[in-house]
This record gives structure tokens, sequence and C-alpha cells, in this order.
């Protein structure tokens, strides 16, 4: 996959997109590796949890009590925080944050900055907006270094370079830090990993990162992770600068307990996160001198206002749905052309764009319902999914193919004449078409137009000569 | 399918045809999990959006008299054995709105084992979706059929010559390539396998 950044305004639509990632077999086996590895530490360590259900039910109502009550814990975020020393500032859109964030960098007379993983900067494509201000990023997460030498894209919200296998990182490290001979351990790549960033921890003075949550009550942001180089980030710099969307706020410092059981659990197949780290605006002795907080909106508000939508902002971003749907598992994330891939992104994406792009990811599901089952807090993306997809037909409007094919079909399953004489026809019409077996079966393996779809790999049997009806009459009403 | 589809207000009108249909039915049976999800997860809201206060009280009655073909076996009927005899190697597979959204569980399996003669053979990756998904099938053909060659490497790899199933969508779906690779394994609705006595020749 390229390394030209994933845009939802300029992406293939998903059955394109779809069907050149599937030409990929190496990239195939990756992502099929990855998520079957990660969905079975996951059933390992849900499965130890006698309250799970419980436990899930309670996460979604803390989130839709947040949502509902937004405004009120926005601002008690942002009253506490800054009491603690902190500075908040509010982001209207992407643009806006960019323009915020690098503001800031140059305010503290840095031109470069380390980084902690963070959805929210790929979301605003903050790294090039950097670098055409002359600013130099540090990714510092191990799978965000990967992405960012190998010139390349996040395709998973947790593991964004899923679907990268070990030799294919090695080559990237070779080529990248000029390492030769480097190996393909793990340990070979962590050391070098770790020998190229530990020399960027200690030089830069300017951090940046997301925030997993933001709690209102205490003013604190709270970061999750795996590898110690949050804490790197969140210690050893002058300045931080945490960009985070108005989403991310939890009531209280307790919602914690919930959260810290769902997320790690649920993301990584892990009981706990290695390092879960919570701040509370600035200390005069310990941890960077200047803090401040970007409150994004970036159009989560206008999700906000969409009853049936709204439980989209309830995500914690845990990547399960995506380790979990059979269609990302064939595809890998880029296909989605969004840096939110997968279940979640496709109703994400959407709603974040307003409704203006990414109009196929709505339809990029089977509605198999495994998002909705290992979701933490119960997002019903098959019902958001629905819900969406009746956006994009009023958007559509009547006069298409398909809007006047299924306006017929509905004025025919409305009346049983009209249901008889559609069989008869249906029978009429597909004659043509029908081919006989060797057992002396029809089937049809051609259709034409955008039912051709589904004899590209299947064949259809012939419609019976009697059907369910014409059997049931000729038994009588109440059968024999 | 409009529903699902995005046409909802093309779907308002089948609720009320369907009340109209079956307001007189004790019981009415569906061979089909997905139909039966549609009914219980969606016709409250859409009768609720039609605003219709005697549709909306028809719904809520009718619903719990609908049942998906097996659970009126196993749930409202109480039966395992139905007396069945079908002397052949089956795999069943779990369609998901019968799986997730019906709960349905293992009332098929226990149906099956109960057939005698049978050699039910568990399907691997009995929780995975076979990819048929409505009009996804052919929006999203190629995913769809990636999806499909997975569960037919599975099906084949059961060594079954039947593959069973509560949803007649995904066994229209997983028969055509059955068909199209000349696996010569069938597919066949979970009533045929259970209506089937040593003079049926199924």
């Amino acid at each position: 996959m390229s390394g030209s950044a994933l845009d939802p305004k300029t992406a293939p639509v998903f059955p394109m997109a779809a069907r050149a990632a599937m030409k990929d077999g190496q990239l195939r086996r990756n992502v099929r590796h990855a998520t079957d590895m990660i969905q079975a530490k996951r059933a390992r360590v849900v499965a130890e949890m006698p309250d799970w259900q419980e436990l899930r039910e309670a996460g979604k109502q803390i989130r839709q009590h947040t949502m509902e009550n937004l405004d009120f814990y926005l601002e008690e975020f942002e009253a506490n925080c800054t009491r603690a020393g902190g500075v908040v500032h509010w982001a209207r859109d992407a643009a806006e944050a960019q323009q915020i964030i690098v503001g800031l960098v140059k305010a503290s007379r840095s031109d470069e900055v380390i980084k902690i993983k963070s959805m929210t900067t790929e979301e605003i494509q903050l790294n090039s907006a950097l670098e055409a201000a002359g600013i130099h990023p540090y990714e510092t997460d191990l799978a965000e270094l990967i992405i960012q030498l190998g010139h390349d894209q996040p395709s998973h919200i947790v593991v964004p370079a899923l679907h990268k296998n070990r030799q294919q990182i090695r080559e990237i490290f070779r080529r990248e830090m000029n390492l030769p001979k480097l190996g393909e351990r793990p340990e070979d790549l962590a050391d070098a990993a770790r020998i190229f960033l530990r020399e960027k921890f200690l030089r830069v003075k300017t951090g940046v990162s997301g925030a997993n949550f933001l709690i209102a009550e205490t003013g604190g942001v709270c970061i999750v992770e795996s590898e110690g180089n949050g804490r790197m980030c969140l210690t050893l710099p002058e300045t931080l600068i945490t960009v985070a969307g108005i989403d991310k706020v939890v009531p209280r410092f307790a919602d914690l307990e919930v959260l810290f059981q769902l997320l790690p659990r649920s993301a990584t197949g892990e009981r706990m996160n290695p390092y879960n780290s919570i701040w509370t605006g600035v200390n005069a002795s310990d941890g960077p001198r200047a803090f401040h907080v970007v409150l994004m909106d970036n159009a989560r508000t206008e999700i906000l206002a969409d009853a049936e939508g709204r439980q989209t902002l309830n995500c914690i971003r845990c990547g399960a749905c995506q380790n979990a749907c059979p269609v990302y598992r064939q595809t890998g994330g880029h296909a989605y052309g969004s840096v939110y891939a997968g279940p979640i992104g496709a109703i994400l994406t959407p709603q974040l764009q307003e409704m203006h792009h990414a109009q196929s990811l709505p339809y990029a599901s089977s509605l198999c319902g495994a998002c909705y089952e290992v979701c933490p807090v119960k997002i019903n993306i098959p019902e958001v999914l629905i819900h969406l997809r009746n956006k994009v037909v009023k958007q559509n409007g009547p006069l298409n193919i398909e809007a006047l094919a299924m306006k017929t079909m509905g004025m025919i399953f409305l009346s049983e004449q009209r249901f008889r004489a559609a069989q008869r026809m249906g029978r009429m019409a597909e004659a043509p078409l029908v081919r006989r077996d060797e057992k002396g079966a029809g089937w049809i393996g051609w259709l034409p137009g955008m039912l051709g779809g589904w004899t590209k790999a299947r064949d259809l049997q012939e419609m019976p000569q009697e059907t369910f009806r014409d059997w049931w009459e000729k038994r009588g009403t109440h059968g024999s | 399918m409009h529903w699902n589809t995005g046409y909802q207000s093309e779907a308002l009108p089948l609720v009320k045809r369907f009340v109209e249909q079956f307001r007189g039915a004790e019981t009415a049976v569906v061979p089909s999990s997905s139909c039966v999800a549609m009914m219980r997860d969606h016709y409250p809201k859409m009768a609720a959006e039609i605003g219709d206060a005697a549709l909306i009280a028809e719904v809520s009655q009718l619903l719990p008299r609908v049942f998906e073909f097996s659970e009126f076996l196993t749930k409202r009927l109480g039966l395992e054995d139905v007396g069945a005899y079908y002397p052949h190697r089956v795999t069943y597979h779990a369609s998901c709105h019968g799986l997730r959204n019906l709960g349905l569980g293992d009332g098929p399996v226990r149906l099956l084992k109960a057939v005698r003669g049978i050699d039910l053979v568990e399907l691997d990756g009995l929780e995975q979706c076979c990819g048929f998904g409505g009009t996804f099938a052919v929006k999203n053909a190629d995913v769809s059929s990636a999806m499909l060659e997975e569960k037919i490497s599975t099906v084949l790899g059961t060594g079954a010559e039947v593959c069973t199933a509560c949803d007649n969508s995904c066994l229209m779906h997983i028969q055509g390539a059955l068909h199209r690779q000349k696996t010569g394994v069938k597919t066949l609705h979970l009533a045929e396998i259970l209506a089937a006595d040593e003079g049926a020749g199924l």
C-alpha cells in the first residue's frame, strides 16, 4: 500500500479498494494471522470474567450518560484542568486543531516533537501539517514507527502495522535505520527501535499525545499503552500537547474502574495495560512545565445531534470489532480509505465526513453482528450501519436502478396477485439463462448488470416449478 | 431486504401487510432466521415510526407468536426427536441472525442429533459469517465471494454430503458456490431433513 494519506474525500469506493487489497496474498495472510491471534487472546481473558456482560452494560451506561451530558462534562473538565495548571484550547475542526498545535510547538521553540500513538492525530493528518510547518514528528510507538519509517498508513486502530510481518518490518528498519545486518527476531527489532528512539526521548523538548480518557471530575488526562514510550513522552519533554476528540471525556475518576477492565481485554487481550498514565495539569517539581489540551469537535457535535448515530461516539477505540469482522479480515484496513477501518470505521468515517464522503462504507458489512457481540460498550454497529444506509438511499434519490427495483419489489410484496404474477414472469424471464446440469437440474451461471456480482462465484438455481404456495394449497388448508 | 439496504420508507408498508396476513394465526412459523430477526429487532420500531397506535399494539401482540422454525420445535413444543430418518453425513451452518439475534444456540443441532441414521459433523468456524448479507453479496461481490470461499472449504473439510441451516438465504449462497465448483455437496433446509423418513428419498 502506498504512503499517501488515507483520506475519505479522495479514497476509492470500498468495493474497488477491497478488490485491489484482496489481490495482495501476503497482506491477507498477515491480517488473518494477527487478527486470529488477538481474537484468541481476547476470548481467553474475557471468558475468565464472570461479570463481563454486566461490565459491558456498565461501560455502555457510562458512555451514554456522558454523551447525553457532554456539554456539562466538557466544561467541568476545562475548569478542573485549568485549575491544575493546564491550558485548554477548543478546535472546531481538523484545520483549526492543526493550526493550534503547530502554533504551540513553535511557541515551545522546538522544530521537532516526540509523539505517542494517537488516532486523533491520524484523523487530522497532524504529521503532514507539522512537516509542512518545518516541524519533524517522531512516532515513538513501535508500530507507528514502522508505519512512519515505511511511509505507510495505519490499518488498525490498536495495531496500526498489523498488515506487516516481521520480515517486512526488518526490511524497513534495515533501510531506514541503516542497519544492513539487522536480524528478524522480535528482540532484534525491538532493540533497534529502542536505540533509535532513546536518543529522541532524551533530546526532544516537546511531546504530542492523544488521550484515551479525559476525566471531568479531576481535569486529569489518561493514556494507556504497552511499551513505555508513552510514559517517556509524558514525563521527559518540557512542553506536552494533548489533542483529543470531545468524545473522550468521562465523568468520574471512578469510571476508569469499568473502562480499565473493558479496554485492555478487548484491545490486546491483556488483563491490564502495562502502562496506565494519568496526569493532571502541571507540577513544578516533575514532568512537563507547560501542558496544553486541544479539545476538538471535527463533526462530533453533528454525530451527537443524530439520535440513532449518536452511539458511535461511545467508542473507546479498542479495535475488537476490527479483529472480529469477517470483512476486515479479508481486506485489511486500508481498503476503508480512512484511518478508522473495520466496522467502527464503516460507521464513524461517513459521519465524520457528515455523509458527504465515504458513502460506500455503510455497505461494507454483511450485518453478521460479530462486531456488536465483542464491543465492550455495546455499540449496536449493525443498527447504525442500517441507519446510515438509509441516509445514503435518501441522498441518492428515487431515480436510479436500485431504488426503482426496490420500489417495484416493495409493491410486489404488498399484493398476493402481484406476487404470483411476478413468480410467473420470473420463470419466463429466467428461461433463456437456465442451463441443465448433468442431473437435469436447471441452473443460472450468468446474470446481467448489478446481479452479475452474484454469478461471479456462484450459480443460481432456477425457480421451482411448484412454489410453496402451490404445494400448500394442494395439501388443503389444514394439511394432512 | 428493503430495511437492511436502507430503503426504510419502502419497508414500512410491509409491516402492515404482515400484520394483516397473520393477525388471525395462532402461531406463525418462519423458515428463515434472518426474517424473524428482522421482525423482532425492527418491527416494533417501524410500527412506532408509522405512528399508528393500533398497529403498534398489533405488532406487540403478534410478535410473541412468531417463531423461527427450529425454535418453534425446541422452545414452543419442547421437541427434540421428531422421528426423522436421514442416513447421510450432514454439517450444520449457524446463520448469523439465528446465532446472534435470535440466540438459537444448540437448538438446531439437538434436533439434528436426534435424527436416526444421521452422521452429524461439526463445522469449523461455526460462528463465521458465510458472506451472504443480502444485497452485500452483490454490492461487495468480491469480499462476499472470499468469505464464501472460506465457508465452502470448511464445509468440504467435513466430508459432508449435505450442508443444512435455518436460513434459506445463506443456503442459496452456499449452494451457489458448491454447484459452481462441482463439489457434489448439496444444501437442504433443516426442515427438509427433519421431514425425511425412510420413504422420502432425499
